[in-house]
Formats: C-alpha cells, sequence, structure tokens
C-alpha cells in the first residue's frame, strides 16, 4: 500500500534522521513534535487551526464582544437589518423604497430575528454550543470507545466475540433513529423526574448547560463503535509484540500493560480517526437542534437558528444565512485539520474517504 | 456461501426484533401518552381511550400485541371492509375462494389522526421520501463518480487538487447548511426553481442536490483513494505489459476491483439518504414521511413512531445486507466459507 501525496512528508521524516546522525546542532525529537512540524507545514491545516482558534476565543470571550444577551428581544426591533445586509442580499428591500419591507436598523451589525434577538450575538453564543460538541463528543468517543475496544482485545475469547458481536448490532442499529428517540426520551423523562433522584440531578446539570448535557450522552451513546473496533484491532496487533511480552516477563500487571504500554501506541490512529469525525458531531448537534431537539430555547444554536430562519429565506435571508455559514465555515476548519492531522499523525496511511 | 448468508439474514432480523423491542420499551418509558394535553382530559374519557388503544395493559403485553398484529398474517374472505385499525401494507388475492386475499403487516391505527391508519401514512408518504433519497443518490453518483475518477487519474495535478478541495467542501455543507443557501441563491435570487413544494421535477432538483451533494464528496473520495489503489497492482502492470490500451486498462480492468469499496457504501448511503430526509422535507415544504416520523415521537404517537422506525430500519438494514451480496459479485476471490 503505497502512500499518496505524501512525498514531501517521507523527506521530512528523514531529515530529522540525518541531522541526529551527523550529530549537528538539532536536539533529537519526540514522534509528537515531528507530528506538529508535519502539522504546521500544511497550509489547508493551519488556516483550518486558526478559524477554529479565532472561534474558540469568540466563544470564550461572548460576553465581551457581544452588545446584547443572546436572549434580550427587542419587539421595537423584529426582523430589522442594516444597510450594508441589505446591500449584501439584492431581493432585500429596505422600507421606503420601491416595494421595501426591510426595517433598516443600523444597531444591529447583522440584523435582528422575528422576535427582535441579536444575530450576531446568538451566532457567537452558538459556537459555544458547537465547539463543546467538537471537543466533549470525541472526548466521549475516545473514553467509551478505547476502553471497550481495549478490554474487548486484551481479553480475548468468549468475552471478546461478545462484545464485538455488541457492537456489530449497535453498528446495525439506525443511528438518527436510535439519537432521536434517545434525546425525546431524556428531554421528556427527566424534566419530569422527582426531586433528589439522579435523573433529577442529570437534568438540573443539563439545564444548567441549556441542554447541552443529554446532547454529549445523546453523541457518545452512538458513536463509540467505530473507536472500539478500531482500538480492539490495535490491541490484537501490538499484543504479540515483544515488548508486550517483555512486560509481562517482568510482571506488569494487566492494567499496566494495557493503559502504560498498549494505550501510548493505539493513541495515533485513534486520535486521527476521531478528529475527522469532528465535523460529523458538529452536524448531528445542528441537526438535533434544527428539528426541535438538541439545546433548550433560549440558548442559541445554529442548528436551532437556521431551523426558524429558513421558514423566511425569502423575505429576511440574513437570519439562515449567516449561521448556516459560521457552521460550514466551522465544519470546514475541522475537516481541514483533521485531514492534516491524519497526514501528520500517520502519514504512511493512504487517503480514504 | 448460503450458509453465510443464510446467518447473515438471520442475523438483520435478530438487528430488527431488537430494534423493535428498544423503540417500543423506550418510548413508553417517555412520560406523558398520545393524550397527553396541556388541558387534562376526564379520567374516563382516558380511561376510554386507553382501552381503545390497548393501552391499559401492561407493556410487554402491548408488544406482544404490536408484533402480533405486525408479523402474523390473515386470510380474510368475501366483502372486505376497510378501517383504520385493520389496514395491512401486504394485501396479496389468492386464487381461489371468494375474494380470498392474505393480509400482512398491520401497523395499527394513528393515534393522533384519528381517520387514517399508520399504513396509509406510510403508503402516502414514504413514497415521497423514497424518490427524494433515490434522485439524491443519483445526484451524489453522477458528481462524485466521475470526479473521483478523474482525480485519480490525472493525480497530482490541478484538476485533482480541486476536486478533492470540492469533495472537502461537500463535507462540510450539512443539508441543512446547504437546504437553505440554496433555496436563496437559485430560488430567490435567481428564481430559476420554485422555493418550495413538491410534485414537478422542478421541485426535485434542489433538494436532491442539497441532500446528495455531501454524499457526492464521499463517493469521490472513495472511488478515488481505491481506483489509486488499485491503478498500483500488479495485475494492471500485467494488462499493460500485455500492450492494452490504457482505456482498457482503466475501464475495463482496474475500475472493476476499484468500485468494490464505492458500491459496499452505495447501499449504506442509499439507506441513510432515504431515511435522512427530515431536514431537508422542513426546508423545502415536502410532504414526506420524516416528518412524520419527528411529530409523532413528540406527539407520543406510538404506532406511527413505531411503523416508521420499523420501516427506515428495515431499509437500513437490507442495505447492509446486499452490501455483503455485491460483494461476492464484484469480486470473485471473496469466499464465505467459514
Amino acid at each position: 500500500m503505497t502512500s499518496i501525496g505524501t512525498s514531501a512528508d517521507s523527506v521530512a521524516d528523514t531529515r530529522p534522521e540525518i541531522a541526529h546522525l551527523e550529530g549537528v546542532t538539532e536536539k533529537s525529537r519526540g514522534p509528537w513534535t515531528d507530528a506538529w512540524r508535519r502539522l504546521i507545514r500544511n497550509k489547508a491545516a493551519v488556516v483550518g487551526l486558526i478559524v477554529i482558534i479565532g472561534f474558540i476565543l469568540a466563544a470564550i470571550f461572548a460576553p465581551q464582544i457581544t452588545p446584547y444577551t443572546y436572549a434580550e428581544q427587542n419587539y421595537l426591533a423584529v426582523n430589522t437589518a442594516p444597510q450594508w445586509v441589505i446591500d449584501l442580499f439584492p431581493k432585500m428591500a429596505a422600507m421606503g423604497t420601491e416595494n421595501g419591507y426591510v426595517r433598516v436598523n443600523n444597531d444591529y451589525y447583522l440584523g435582528t430575528d422575528n422576535v427582535g434577538r441579536d444575530l450576531f450575538t446568538r451566532i457567537v453564543y452558538g459556537a459555544r454550543i458547537s465547539l463543546s460538541v467538537a471537543f466533549i463528543g470525541p472526548l466521549t468517543s475516545l473514553l467509551v470507545g478505547t476502553i471497550y475496544g481495549m478490554v474487548s482485545g486484551y481479553v480475548g475469547g468468549r468475552v471478546d466475540t461478545i462484545m464485538m458481536r455488541f457492537v456489530d448490532i449497535m453498528y446495525a442499529f439506525p443511528t438518527l433513529l436510535l439519537i432521536i428517540l434517545m434525546m425525546a426520551f431524556f428531554r421528556a423523562s427527566f424534566t419530569q423526574s422527582e426531586a433528589g433522584t439522579l435523573a433529577y440531578r442529570l437534568n438540573k446539570i443539563d439545564a444548567a448547560f441549556g441542554g447541552m448535557l443529554f446532547i454529549f450522552i445523546g453523541i457518545g451513546l452512538t458513536s463509540w463503535m467505530d473507536t472500539a473496533r478500531l482500538a480492539r484491532g490495535q490491541v490484537l496487533s501490538l499484543r504479540e509484540k515483544e515488548f508486550i511480552e517483555a512486560a509481562e516477563s517482568i510482571g506488569v500487571s494487566d492494567r499496566g500493560i494495557l493503559f502504560r504500554h498498549i494505550l501510548p501506541n493505539i493513541m495515533g490512529p485513534v486520535i486521527v480517526r476521531e478528529s475527522l469525525a469532528i465535523p460529523r458531531y458538529i452536524s448531528t448537534e445542528a441537526f438535533l437542534s434544527f428539528i426541535g431537539l438538541g439545546v433548550n430555547p433560549p440558548t442559541p444554536s445554529w442548528g436551532n437558528m437556521i431551523s426558524e430562519g429558513a421558514q423566511a429565506v425569502k423575505s429576511y435571508p440574513n437570519q439562515a444565512i449567516f449561521p448556516a455559514l459560521a457552521l460550514f465555515l466551522l465544519m470546514f476548519a475541522f475537516n481541514f485539520l483533521g485531514d492534516g492531522l491524519r497526514d501528520a499523525l500517520d502519514p504512511r496511511a493512504t487517503k480514504e474517504a | 456461501m448460503a450458509q453465510y448468508f443464510a446467518r447473515s439474514f438471520v442475523g438483520l432480523l435478530v438487528v430488527l426484533l431488537i430494534v423493535s423491542v428498544i423503540t417500543f420499551f423506550l418510548m413508553h418509558q417517555v412520560p406523558g401518552g398520545p393524550f397527553a394535553r396541556e388541558k387534562k382530559l376526564p379520567q374516563n374519557v382516558l380511561n376510554n381511550l386507553n382501552a381503545k388503544y390497548n393501552l391499559d395493559a401492561p407493556v410487554w403485553q402491548q408488544y406482544l400485541d404490536y408484533m402480533g398484529d405486525l408479523l402474523i398474517p390473515k386470510i380474510t374472505t368475501g366483502e372486505y371492509k376497510y378501517s383504520v385499525t385493520d389496514d395491512h401494507l401486504i394485501n396479496i388475492r389468492l386464487p381461489f375462494g371468494d375474494n380470498t386475499t392474505l393480509r400482512w403487516m398491520n401497523f395499527g391505527p394513528s393515534y393522533t389522526d384519528r381517520t387514517r391508519s399508520v399504513n396509509g401514512i406510510i403508503q402516502d408518504h414514504f413514497p415521497i421520501s423514497f424518490q427524494l433519497g433515490v434522485a439524491a443518490m443519483v445526484v451524489a453518483t453522477i458528481i462524485g463518480l466521475p470526479l473521483g475518477t478523474f482525480a485519480a487519474l490525472r493525480k497530482n495535478t490541478a484538476f485533482d487538487y480541486f476536486s478533492m478541495s470540492l469533495a472537502i467542501l461537500g463535507v462540510s455543507v450539512p443539508a441543512i447548511v446547504l437546504g437553505p443557501m440554496l433555496q436563496y441563491v437559485v430560488a430567490v435570487e435567481l428564481n430559476w426553481l420554485p422555493t418550495t413544494g413538491w410534485g414537478s421535477f422542478q421541485q426535485l432538483i434542489m433538494p436532491a442536490f442539497a441532500l446528495g451533494f455531501a454524499q457526492s464528496a464521499l463517493i469521490a473520495r472513495l472511488t478515488r483513494a481505491s481506483l489509486l489503489q488499485v491503478l498500483n497492482e500488479d495485475y494492471i502492470r500485467t494488462a499493460r505489459a500485455k500492450g492494452l490500451r490504457n482505456q482498457q486498462v482503466v475501464w475495463l480492468h482496474a475500475m472493476k476491483n476499484a468500485l468494490i469499496p464505492v458500491v459496499t457504501i452505495m447501499g449504506p448511503l442509499l439507506a441513510a439518504l432515504i431515511t435522512g430526509t427530515f431536514v431537508i422535507e422542513k426546508v423545502f415544504g415536502i410532504p414526506g414521511l420524516g416528518h412524520y416520523f419527528v411529530v409523532s415521537i413528540n406527539q407520543r404517537d406510538y404506532a406511527t413512531i413505531m411503523g416508521t422506525t420499523l420501516l427506515f430500519a428495515f431499509f437500513i438494514v437490507i442495505a447492509n445486507f446486499l452490501v455483503d451480496l455485491t460483494y461476492v459479485w464484484l469480486d470473485p476471490r471473496i469466499r464465505y466459507n467459514d
């Protein structure tokens, strides 16, 4: 299996070794430093990284950079748009001009929605939701999937068969249907739970995060199977290696072998897989919020903003197009970064879909 | 091999059974029934409704009754009177007796729409989702396959970079982004196509594109990777050494093997497209089944939830099963002997 488009990388691979051999100034570098170097040499990945950092900063400093709060409604400024937005969308016509219907209000950078909330503020706060999913989604999937796969692969035998059969069933399960059902279940049953129970506490946490907790749980429960299979496969091939045998012979415990010796060796491919899955988590959250099972209103998510805006796309395209652009930009950035990470961490891997 | 397929067919039934169990018990766990209203119904009315729809029985009893109605075929003779509780998806006239008919798959009545059976809802609206899904698949294939193929043949050229950038673009625009954007640009601004609605070919174009574009990116990437790999194999070199023309080598020898991974994802892709039309249906105002699926969950319309979930699950599971079949057909080296 030859690599595609990684000729530059393989050149980069040899360089540090030569430097090392010649004993010149350069210090020896670990694999992560090498990966980082490869990553920042990839222009698309760097652009993606910069965009993501921009979004992260906006999300962190949302209260500072937004002029309003995301729930603040101004009934005197419903469905308004500033002049530059009206100019941007040719079919929008300002009130006062021929067939004009849009109220001009330059106090809001991107205009307001149909209850008079600032679009810019809501988009910035929406980044918090999407980014949280982008980080916690892979984390849950990584945690559940890696441990599950490692245990399955390391214990082997009958346990392995049963655990993998369960993964097969989960695979065949229609993910989208399951996640929709689960969200409906969480939303309805936990809000009516009695005080003091676990369900009640979970619901409180969920409410505090604007409904994100259940999205994390939903995504986590439906996305760990890929990682589990990958981790298991890696463990199976590593288990036969000499260094594991050596560790066993000096009496390292099973847990020690799994977490100290095997885990660091399988992290590369697992991280690549997870980073490539990030755009999927982001779009899953947006999808759930779009169909009304995501975040609780009035918490803004790009998904529910697009859903509300899409109903008025003829008259007020800004209400749907701006959040859609934000969503697109973030997914694009994560796709670029994910591709870059794959090339950097796993230069020998063929480019598959 | 027959044994292998028999086994994976049984596995398919098991998955469907598990789907039905999980769905049934999960939805009955959700508080609030189909008749819960803002203003509470009088207790005796509620009791009567629950009795009428068999909701007063224990859940496992309800499950068995439901599955019994669904799976046990029945034979009717003579005059048949339609009712929402007795409406079957499959009706086969048997060639004897007085109007003897084998009826199978009774999905029960809708709990929220008293004049319709779930079977009626499926028959009215599923074909729409199906057409949309198939049209999206056609779009995805027409764009993705040539793009991936030519990107591989012109590897590391401008065209290759262009089409792979397009592919990254494709996976970055989910339907909820592409839908409203297309709608604005193509329908509102350019006025080429109608914004919403269903029925004419013009109304099909945008939704099909919005739904299929992301998948075309997947197909393009996979085709490219797989064709590149195949072109490096020994038998391709042999074919070239024999003096075959490049066209022949690529299209006859390489493509057949390069398409194996592509074809294998097409089944699940098609299933995902058919069952994943909710967003597009909402954006473009298309009366498909996805809408009923989402609404039925919010309304606790148990029968409609079960009917639509099982139908969607059936398509997804069947698609996975067909993948196994196409593997064997396309690659004679694959033998299932274990």
